[in-house]
């Protein structure tokens, strides 16, 4: 077992019935890293969460939580949670729901203090069934950071949030895995993941299709999208043997291809008059995307794992 | 920012242990919150702490009095007989609905995945329905005392106080058992189900046919009853009825409380195993 791993999840089945949730996956939470895990509905991220989180126990395989059982209550000290699907005690007020979950780890900071750093404070004495669901979710939040926690598992912790919220929760994250803290990030907003993840793990049909930073996911996919102005038919543009799709938007046409830079130049040949031409990488999107369709990849996963 | 820096420096190197003071801490907030919440949920707290006195004034005092010429017996009977329908049924829609719910929105698994200690969960629902029984016990003992009825002395009000209050345990189990299992639209009604029989077999408001009282065996509120008029030196009503030779004359003291411990333990076990696996 890799010692740096503070959850790891090795050779992991776990079948519901006759449907395979998880096929032999392996999955490691590295220290001080966001950790996003990627994948379609019905991929296996909730599974693998609550394999991490010793709430079911797998078929075959493995999965230690700090090199120890998940259902050692000692290794859950090390961790907050923040589900997804979860209504607290109406009748509670926030800051007794903060107090509560305080009074389970032995190093707790106070309600007032994580109600103060997730910027609800202000909610303190609210009874938590008069919350908005934003305001649920913020305060989810702080019942998963009060542990001061080494491991933070999060599913969707931005769904419902505003903005400047979302933000806010966003930059507390960083804030946390600057100080060394880890967390685990299921999303079904690729930009969320874009913006905060030092790693992704992309699953698909209960495997890891593919693993790596942002920036190793994007370059898996070789398209660009080259925009420009031109008076060029589309239709020409698409005969072209590296583009793969076109649209015109007004006088604008959108490119997709997979050599950009020979794209570049048969548009520079055919017209010379283009204007505002802006060439992309693909996205964690398009990414994504492109994964997740494919059907999984072993070989994939090996290219960029690091 | 920097009012609000977040350091969770503090526990890098912890092994996440905790002290003895620290895990008690954690059970008695647990507790604390547990019973704040039922009392501020009005349609628990209003329904199981007023309906007994009211009823009990009523039916009890007022009706029970009249139809027996002031008996002192029948008074000593209908105060513990209310005792202990006011004992049966926070313990039973406390755990049966509340655990039925919690569970399907999701709070038990996050509890699971939370460090709660063992066992926090379900010893603070526990101890808040022996609270919201002492609660009922001392209304009941208030409107007793108010009335100038049943005579009992202060020994005997507190020993059926404290006999009903660990006698509402088995009707918890009862309740938990059903809220592992049923869903939180159900869980009330398989709760009645359960609930409605107790009441009515166990002997509680009017003596029974001899026919049916066979079937007060299957009651654990007949037990419980049988132990208080046990207590207070009272027959019980099919006894009053029929006089001794009904059948709940043949019952002594430990089987009865053997029955009320077997069906706390068996019925908390099942609810533990089921609760384990399936959250």
């Amino acid at each position: 077992m890799n010692n740096e791993s503070l959850a790891e999840l090795s050779g992991v089945s776990k079948r519901y019935g006759k449907v395979v949730a998880l096929d032999g996956m392996e999955l490691q939470v590295r220290p001080a890293e966001l950790l996003a895990v990627l994948g379609p509905n019905g991929a296996g991220k909730s599974t693998a969460i609550s394999l991490m989180l010793g709430l079911q126990t797998p078929d075959a395989g493995t999965a230690r939580l700090f090199s120890q059982s998940p259902l050692n209550l000692a290794s859950r000290r090390h961790i907050g949670v923040m589900m997804q699907e979860v209504a607290l005690p109406p009748e509670l007020r926030v800051r007794e729901h903060v107090d509560l979950v305080a009074s389970y780890y032995p190093d707790p900071m106070t309600a007032e203090d994580a109600l103060r750093l997730t910027r609800t404070l202000p909610l303190a004495a609210r009874p938590y069934g008069k919350l908005s669901n934003g305001q649920k979710r913020q305060v989810q939040f702080a019942i998963a950071v009060v542990g001061r926690p080494k491991l933070l598992f999060l599913d969707e912790p931005t769904v419902g949030l505003d903005l400047a919220a979302r933000e806010m929760m966003w930059s507390r994250l960083r804030e946390l895995v600057r100080q060394g803290a880890s967390i685990v990030l299921t999303t079904h907003y690729l930009e969320e993941a874009e913006a905060l993840a030092d790693r992704v793990v992309v699953l698909a049909k209960g495997h890891t299709i593919a693993s790596g930073t942002v920036n190793q996911l994007r370059s898996l996919v070789g398209r660009k999208r080259i925009t420009c102005e031109t008076s060029l038919p589309p239709e020409l543009v698409a005969a072209w043997p590296e583009v793969q799709t076109v649209i015109r938007d007004r006088a604008r046409l959108h490119i997709t291809a997979s050599n950009s830079d020979a794209v570049v130049k048969r548009l520079a040949m055919a017209d010379g008059n283009f204007l505002d031409l802006e060439v992309h990488r693909a996205g964690l999107a398009e990414a994504f995307t492109e994964l997740t369709q494919a059907e999984p990849q072993s070989e994939l996963t090996q290219e960029v794992a690091s | 920012m920097s009012a609000t820096t977040f350091s969770i420096e503090n526990n890098r190197t912890g092994r996440g242990e905790m002290s003895r003071a620290k895990l008690w801490h954690a059970y008695l907030t647990e507790t604390k919150y547990e019973c704040l919440r039922a009392l501020r949920a009005p349609a628990f707290a209003i329904p199981f702490l007023l309906l007994p006195i009211v009823l009990y004034v009523l039916f009890g005092v007022f009706l029970a009095g009249s139809m027996s010429h002031g008996d002192p017996t029948v008074a000593k009977i209908m105060f513990v007989n209310w005792s202990v329908f006011g004992v049966m049924g926070p313990g039973m829609f406390g755990f049966g609905m509340f655990v039925a719910s919690e569970r399907e929105q999701g709070l038990l698994t996050l509890k699971r995945a939370l460090p709660a200690p063992r066992g926090s969960y379900l010893l603070a629902k526990m101890i808040m329905a022996t609270l919201f029984a002492a609660i009922v016990m001392v209304t009941l003992v208030a409107a007793a005392v108010a009335v100038g009825r049943p005579g009992l002395t202060l020994g005997q009000y507190i020993g059926v106080g404290l006999l009903d209050m660990a006698g509402s345990l088995p009707f918890c189990a009862v309740g938990l058992f059903i809220g592992t299992r049923a869903s939180a639209k159900s869980a009330p009604a398989f709760a009645n189900l359960a609930y409605l029989p107790f009441m009515h077999l166990g002997g509680l408001f009017y003596p029974l046919p001899r026919s049916v009282q066979p079937l007060e065996f299957i009651s654990p509120a007949f037990y419980l009853d049988k132990l208080g008029l046990l207590f207070v030196g009272a027959p019980s009503l099919d006894q009053l009825a029929v006089g001794a030779a009904g059948p709940s004359s043949h019952v002594g003291p430990t089987i009865e409380v053997i029955v009320l411990a077997a069906v706390a333990f068996t019925f908390t076990a099942l609810a533990i195993r089921r609760l384990a696996r399936a959250g």
